[in-house]
């Protein structure tokens, strides 16, 4: 049941933080970035656990959450590094204008469909990503994506299979999955436009705008076979990475922070 | 016969009796009275329950945990109650109910589930609370069931009960890092412990002597030892760990007995029991309406995942 293919000597945040590297500046802003991408999505994913339309999915939406909040704590305890801080500090302690993620991951799940519509989009540019990212030149970064990247594949997979399901399903199935793939697709020219935490990394971040024809075939590809088609809509502004977000955020992180704001300096 | 046999089913009833005085295990394929049947899809089915309703009460604090840590255990234990539901439903399976049939009494309320997760958790110490003594209680009760006498129950609780310990010790963890904080973090344990250590010590059913299946089902090998004993061991088992927490257990009565080598312990509020049993607990209405919800939200994704599978089956005919 459980999906991890990977082995126990794969890094974690507990062994980045052992093994003391300090990430620096630059690094340090853009994973953030990345490790906000992971967490406001594994946020949401959690929202599913005991209200999903089995118990199989249940499980399922549970481990891709499970496996985004990992990589989230790995990114963000990387990040801290440079700061002398922790994964805590950054989840917790910072404000809305602070995070940093692509405006796709703090959209509501809405029914089912759309969260499968969703991770099929951040899951699509996952792998790529990932892929990419483990030959970066810094070696936590790589490391990092070289344990995610057999995860995310496990993703795509999962979302694949549920985009087929709906979209061949039934009349309704279709209609709401079709739904779905529209209140999505308008985020996802955002994940291409360039990071502006990337500049200035060359060999050490990914330039989000080589990851765009890949996605745009895989996308098609699976949108094709399930029947369903290539929303025509525009895209939004976006600007997630300087700290523009939907109005879905906020109510998100206050719910995510709550307690832990309400005792400062606490350890849990 | 009071139990269904017939003529006709002697030797599978000598086979029976023969098992379970031997201490070995009935696989789905032998002949079992049918009140041994019965009863195991009534106690496994209930238990199947116990783990999905129990999701809810931990489910709360997924969202809001206060480290990403303590996020990442605890949206892996509720997922653990997930597959521990699932196991024990295709162990009731091998007695010829189906999922379905079982999980449609759990959402019209027909079914019965551990009382217990009709509590609420008001307080993030909750989450420890409910794995020292919820899942602590579990541990109890299930350790004995991975030698009950129905192969497949008893290898599923094999199984469950490896993860329950875990659970436990997170549950433990969880309520020491707070008794080790700030005098907030410890009176939010207390008061926690206050609230659920009484219905985790319910969780073992009534006293003995009011416990009118119990007997049949120790004979059954399906229960092997009685509400009570059970009960003396967790609080045996609490009291030292209540002691490196710091926490008191809030029974003023619980005082070690030389002479019986056991805590004595105060007496329980049954008619509190009775209450939240009968429905008129914290949060009864809203655990099986929840579930309730989720799988009527869901029954649209569930027949597209069937018309598609069925569709697929023709192609592969066709083809
Ligand atoms: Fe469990
Ligand atoms: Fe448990």
């Amino acid at each position: 049941m459980k999906t991890s293919h990977v082995k126990s000597t794969a890094i974690t945040p507990e062994s980045i933080e052992a093994a003391g590297a300090v990430a620096p500046l630059a690094v340090a802003e853009y994973a953030v970035g990345l490790g906000d991408d992971a967490l406001i999505l594994a946020q949401r994913l959690g929202e599913w656990i005991a209200n999903a339309p089995e118990l199989e999915e249940d499980v399922a939406l549970g481990n891709i959450g499970l496996d985004q909040l990992g990589h989230a704590r790995s990114l963000l305890t990387y990040a801290a590094s440079a700061w002398g801080k922790t994964e805590d500090d950054l989840a917790y302690f910072r404000t809305e204008p602070e995070f940093r993620n692509r405006q796709l991951f703090e959209l509501p799940n809405g029914d089912f469909a759309q969260t499968i519509a969703r991770q099929f989009i951040a899951s699509v540019y996952f792998v790529s990503l990932y892929r990419a990212l483990e030959g970066s030149a810094d070696p936590t970064l790589a490391a990092i994506a070289a344990k995610a990247v057999k995860e995310v594949d496990y993703h795509l997979d999962h979302s694949v299979q549920w985009l087929l399901r709906l979209g061949l399903g039934t009349e309704v199935s279709h209609e709401r999955m079709q739904r779905g793939l529209d209140a999505m697709w308008p985020f996802t020219g955002e994940l291409f436009s360039p990071d502006p935490l990337a500049v200035g990394l060359e060999g050490i971040a990914v330039d989000p705008e080589t990851l765009r024809e890949q996605f745009d075939a895989t996308t098609a590809r699976w949108i094709a076979e399930a029947g369903l088609t290539i929303p025509a809509a525009p895209s939004v502004r976006g600007g997630g990475r300087g700290g523009s977000h939907t109005e879905y955020l906020g109510p998100l992180l206050a719910e995510l922070q709550v307690l832990a704001r309400a005792h400062p300096g606490a350890t849990w | 016969m009071a139990d269904g046999t017939s003529v006709d089913d002697e030797a599978g009833a000598a086979r029976f009796a023969q098992l379970l005085a031997d201490e070995q295990r009935v696989e789905p394929t032998d002949w079992m009275p049918e009140g041994y049947r019965k009863t195991l899809v009534r106690q496994i089915s209930q238990h199947a329950h116990s783990e999905i309703i129990g999701m809810q009460p931990e489910g709360n604090w997924i969202t809001r945990a206060p480290s990403l840590k303590r996020k990442a255990i605890l949206m892996a234990k509720v997922q653990d109650e997930a597959g521990h539901g699932l196991y024990l439903y295709s162990a009731a399976q091998t007695l010829g109910t189906d999922r379905d049939t079982m999980f449609e009494q759990l959402i019209t309320g027909k079914a019965k589930y551990s009382s217990i997760f009709n509590y609420t958790t008001p307080t993030w110490a909750d989450m420890g609370s409910i794995g020292w003594l919820v899942d602590g209680a579990a541990i109890c009760n299930q350790v004995p069931l991975c030698r009950a006498s129905y192969g497949p129950y008893a290898r599923a609780m094999v199984r469950i009960c490896k993860e329950e310990s875990f659970h436990q010790r997170q549950g433990f963890e969880i309520l020491l890092t707070l008794m080790r904080g700030t005098e907030e973090q410890r009176a939010m344990a207390q008061e926690s412990v206050n609230r659920w250590y009484a219905p985790a010590l319910m969780m073992f059913g009534p006293p003995d002597d009011d416990s009118p299946n119990s007997k049949q089902s120790m004979a059954w090998n399906i229960k092997r030892f009685s509400n009570d004993d059970l009960r003396q061991r967790f609080v045996d088992m609490l009291v030292p760990q209540a002691e490196i927490l710091g926490v008191t257990l809030p029974d003023p009565a619980i005082k070690w007995n030389e002479e019986r080598g056991h805590y004595d312990f105060g007496d329980l509020d049954w008619a509190e029991f009775h209450e939240v049993l009968a429905g008129r607990g914290p949060a009864n209405s809203i655990r099986v309406a929840r579930r309730r919800q989720a799988h009527e939200d869901g029954a649209w994704v569930r027949e597209a995942a069937r018309a598609y599978a069925d569709a697929r089956a023709d192609e592969r005919l066709a083809s």
